[in-house]
């Protein structure tokens, strides 16, 4: 049977060789904070870290992946929720509806990681996520909070 | 063509469903026939229902039921701050949960309305919440009394503790609240006086944001039930077509198929085991659709249908004042233009699903709706059950916007294909393509605006002919009289409290010639109010361009007799410094309206680069909502309203061609993302006594203030949108 590494554990699952890797982690795993908002890779509902890197899994067949490669997904993020990234959303009381933000705090971890202060213009060319809710400038401002960038810019209040 | 009966036949609904869901039209005239506090159900172990909408466990933990959905426009939060400020609980143990449909069916609607839609979560059940909770706190202080044998007028409630004053005895509400749930609930609940809130109206964190920053929410797509199957559908892409034939056999084979089966006359399902492999082997099945009537509508054709009612002879009349014919007759000079607005997608994040079992005896549906009543009535109409033998629960939304709630297809869907394996719960997800082409679309509009003006250059007259489709004809068509929507004067009424003009124009006359085209309408976040605010906020800026005024000042003198609407325009001007120029390289542009019971103002500073290039900068937006629930929250509905709104006028448009529409993916129906979101800077001014709504009002002022902006930065006037169809270079 195929396997995968995600969040630190090595899963075994069954499906077809051409199945997106967001599907099978959807479906094989139950790992269903990983969102489905396109399937083309143009909303980034779908965001998880393959060695580090933030990838949109519903174009990724899933046997492009080895037991070597470690996913992590929105599961795995944290134990507890207490990545940065995931308390500045709290703190700024980000989420409207929701579905857009697993992944948005995805792509925004993976941003954090590979650029720790981030400028705004940074985060015009790499968040690149869809909400249709319309939290982008909380996600601007919880972002800067996360890197600890001090007074952010867009909105969204501590309360 | 018979336009009309195709798209209301499309949506037949039973006698039922119309009852509960018409109200999404008519704002506030629905309340009927609920209980305000119902009496509590039959008590359950340790887990006292004090009234319909409160329970206090034991331990203190006060769970408020709330009825209405939370689709992220933090209505729940909203609603339950309102609840808590009456009851006097400690708002760090409130909880929350949704009474189910069935559940409000069995108890003579004690929890009244579920429908989520019109902004009305909050303006319409707020007096009825508020005297829940109120009602649970005088029947807890009185259980209190009584255990003490003093009068209740001794005893306080403060954060869940009752204390009786003069001997300082105290009781927690989780401790008398089994005495309370068996107390008569008063009849006579007096509500506070909004200034003394100290839970609503304030800035009050969400209750529901921690499962969301951790995949732990799960929403409609994500449910999981023992032994379900998934299922993916198609529908014939061209609106009214139907299936001819298809090849069950051809993918019965194909790996975890379980059953194919046609959905009603035109849609056919996969199930199987899992959801990729029902998708993958239905994109492998061949069907045959039978096109039916409208295969050659398109864009165009529909055009030329709105055109013509332009200025066809008759026409339903919606707000008339004066005499406009003898104001156009007589006036020195008249200006006219013509505008329209296109198809619009809801695009809610997460695609229509539902997730159904049936049995001969009864249906049960998981679905994330905003309308919890409205998908009991269409699944046991689906389901061929009474709907006492049916139940919906409700599963939290990926967005709403108004596709969940009116028109509950994709539930029926749902329970037609678990009809088809009966005991098995089947999970039924829409793919992107299939939500695209299956909306329930932004009417299409077009709109002729003749100005009649005196030697001065005053306004003296205005008609206004808009043409074009209605959204109570495609869904609610009991609801027409006479020919006219009266939905479609959304912010143009003579008056109300629902979407009253803002200006005295001496001879007005503001009417429309209805013309359906076979493209499904649906309520679209913003309804009628988006195109209306464009159509008169950018040919009011068109008219003082005209006459040689400050857009501001004509709007100020047409506005005198109506003061909250220019309070809220006053209020941008004065956050914006519309007296002092604006920087260098940005222009601004202004829209006013009123909808959905607020008052709205906005106005956008933008550039326009020599290659065209617009980039929007700054946007002031000011609210009147009445009442102000929760401050932090009603800035997040402003910052969405223009997301949603702003997306829609750059780039939003659905066309049709051979009888569907083109868009299927997010590829060719682009959104704004962040890099295109500009500053928005909110202002609320409540000004008490009325209660508006706010998820939607603002969504109309974002795309005519912009396209002000846009005239005073290029002299370039959009009169049809998207924006991205239109060149911006300086000449
Ligand atoms: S679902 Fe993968 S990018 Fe949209
Ligand atoms: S929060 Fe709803 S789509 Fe982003």
């Amino acid at each position: 049977m195929p396997k995968l590494n995600v969040n630190g554990v090595i899963r075994e699952f069954e499906a077809e060789e051409d199945t997106p890797l967001l599907w099978v982690l959807r479906e094989q795993l139950q790992l269903t904070g990983t969102k489905y908002g396109c399937g083309i890779a143009q909303c980034g509902a779908c965001t998880v870290h393959v060695d580090g890197q933030p990838m949109r899994s519903c174009v990724m067949p899933v046997s492009a992946f080895t037991e070597d490669q470690k996913i992590v997904t929105i599961e795995g993020l944290s134990p507890d929720g207490s990545h940065p990234v995931q308390k500045a959303w709290l703190a700024l009381d980000v989420p409207q509806c929701g579905y857009c933000q697993t992944g948005m705090i995805m792509a925004a971890a993976a941003l954090l990681q590979q650029n720790p202060k981030p400028s705004d213009a940074d985060i015009d060319a790499e968040i690149t996520n869809i909400c249709r809710c319309g939290t982008y400038n909380r996600v601007r401002a919880a972002i800067h909070e996360a890197a600890g960038n001090g007074a952010a810019n867009g909105s969204g209040r501590r309360t | 063509m018979n336009a009309l009966a195709a798209s209301v036949s499309r949506t037949a609904i039973s006698r039922r469903g119309f009852i509960i869901t018409s109200s999404a039209a008519f704002g506030g005239l629905s309340l009927g026939f609920h209980i305000p506090f119902g009496q509590a159900a039959a008590q359950s172990g340790g887990m006292p229902e004090i009234n319909a909408w409160v329970v206090v466990k034991p331990d203190d933990t006060v769970v408020i039921r709330i009825a209405r959905s939370e689709m992220g426009q933090g209505t729940l939060t909203g609603l339950a701050q309102l609840v808590a400020e009456e009851l006097d609980c400690d708002w760090s143990k409130v909880t929350t949960e949704y009474p189910t449909p069935g559940q409000n069916l069995a108890r003579n609607r004690a929890w009244g309305n579920f429908s989520t839609g019109g902004s009305r979560g909050i303006r319409e059940s707020h007096d009825y919440v508020r005297k829940g909770g109120g009602a649970a706190r005088i029947m807890l202080v009185q259980a209190a009394a009584q255990q003490w044998n003093v009068p209740a007028s001794e005893c306080r409630a403060e954060k869940s503790v009752i204390t009786h004053v003069p001997s300082g005895r105290k009781v927690t509400y989780g401790q008398v609240a089994e005495a309370a749930a068996k107390i008569a609930p008063p009849t006579d609940v007096p509500l506070k006086d909004p200034k003394d809130w100290t839970i609503a109206g304030k800035p009050l964190k969400r209750l529901d944001t921690a499962d969301k920053l951790t995949g732990k929410q799960v929403y409609g797509i994500d449910l999981q039930l023992p032994g379900m199957l998934n299922a993916a559908i198609r529908d014939c892409p061209v609106f009214g077509g139907k299936v001819k034939s298809f090849n069950a056999a051809s993918i019965a084979s194909r790996p975890g198929v379980k059953k194919v089966v046609q959905v009603g006359d035109s849609a056919v399902a996969v199930i199987a085991d899992t959801w990729w492999r029902a998708k993958s082997a239905l994109d492998a099945l061949e069907i045959e659709w039978d096109e039916g009537p409208n295969a050659n509508v398109s864009s165009a054709s529909i055009a030329e249908m709105l055109k013509e009612g332009l200025d066809a002879r008759e026409a339903a009349v919606g707000n008339r004042q004066g005499d406009v014919e003898m104001a156009l007759k007589s006036a020195a000079r008249t200006i006219t233009a013509t505008y329209s607005y296109p198809y619009q997608n809801h695009a809610t994040m997460e695609p229509m699903n539902a997730t159904a079992k049936w049995t001969p005896e009864r249906c049960e549906v998981w679905t994330p709706t905003q309308n919890g009543e409205a998908a009991l009535a269409a699944a046991a109409e689906a389901a061929g059950l009474p709907a006492t033998q049916c139940e919906v629960y409700k599963i939290h939304l990926g967005g709403g916007f108004g596709r969940r709630g009116a028109v509950h297809d994709w539930v029926r869907q749902a329970v037609l294909i678990a009809k088809e394996m009966p005991g098995t719960p089947v999970k039924l997800i829409w793919s992107r393509e299939e939500d695209m082409l299956h909306g329930r679309y932004h009417p299409v509009t077009q709109c002729k605006l003749t100005a009649a003006l005196d030697d001065k250059g005053e306004l003296t007259g205005l008609h206004m002919r808009i043409s074009g489709q209605s959204i109570l004809a495609g869904i609610f068509p009991q609801n027409i009289r006479n020919g006219l929507d009266p939905v479609v004067f959304q912010g143009l009424n003579a008056g109300g409290a629902e979407a009253a003009i803002g200006y005295t124009i001496p001879n007005l006359l503001i009417d429309h010639a209805m013309r359906n085209p076979p493209v499904p309408p649906g309520f679209w976040r913003g309804v009628n109010l988006n195109h209306n605010t464009i159509y008169l906020e950018c040919f009011l800026d068109e008219v003082a361009h005209a006459t040689g005024k400050d857009p501001l000042e004509l709007r100020r003198k047409l506005m005198a007799n109506h003061p909250k609407h220019l309070a809220v325009l006053n209020a941008v001007a004065e956050k914006v410094g519309w007296d002092k120029p604006a920087p260098q390289g940005i222009y601004r542009g202004l829209a006013q309206c009123m909808g959905f019971g607020s008052y709205v103002a906005a106005c956008a500073e933008v550039s326009v680069a020599p290659d065209g290039k617009l980039k929007i900068h700054r946007i002031v937006a000011a609210t009147d909502p009445g009442h102000a629930v929760n401050p932090q929250q009603i800035e997040a509905q402003v910052e969405g309203s223009f997301v949603y709104g702003l997306t829609a006028a750059l780039y939003g448009e659905c066309t049709v061609a051979n009888g569907r529409i083109e868009q299927e993916n997010f590829d060719t129906y682009p959104m704004m993302r962040i890099d295109e979101m500009p500053k928005v800077e909110t202002v609320i001014v409540p000004s008490g006594g009325f209660w508006g709504g706010v998820g939607e009002p603002t969504i109309a002022v974002a795309a005519p203030a912009v396209l002000n902006a846009i005239f005073a930065a290029t002299g370039k006037r959009i009169r049809d949108l998207p924006l991205k169809k239109h060149d911006l270079r300086q000449a």
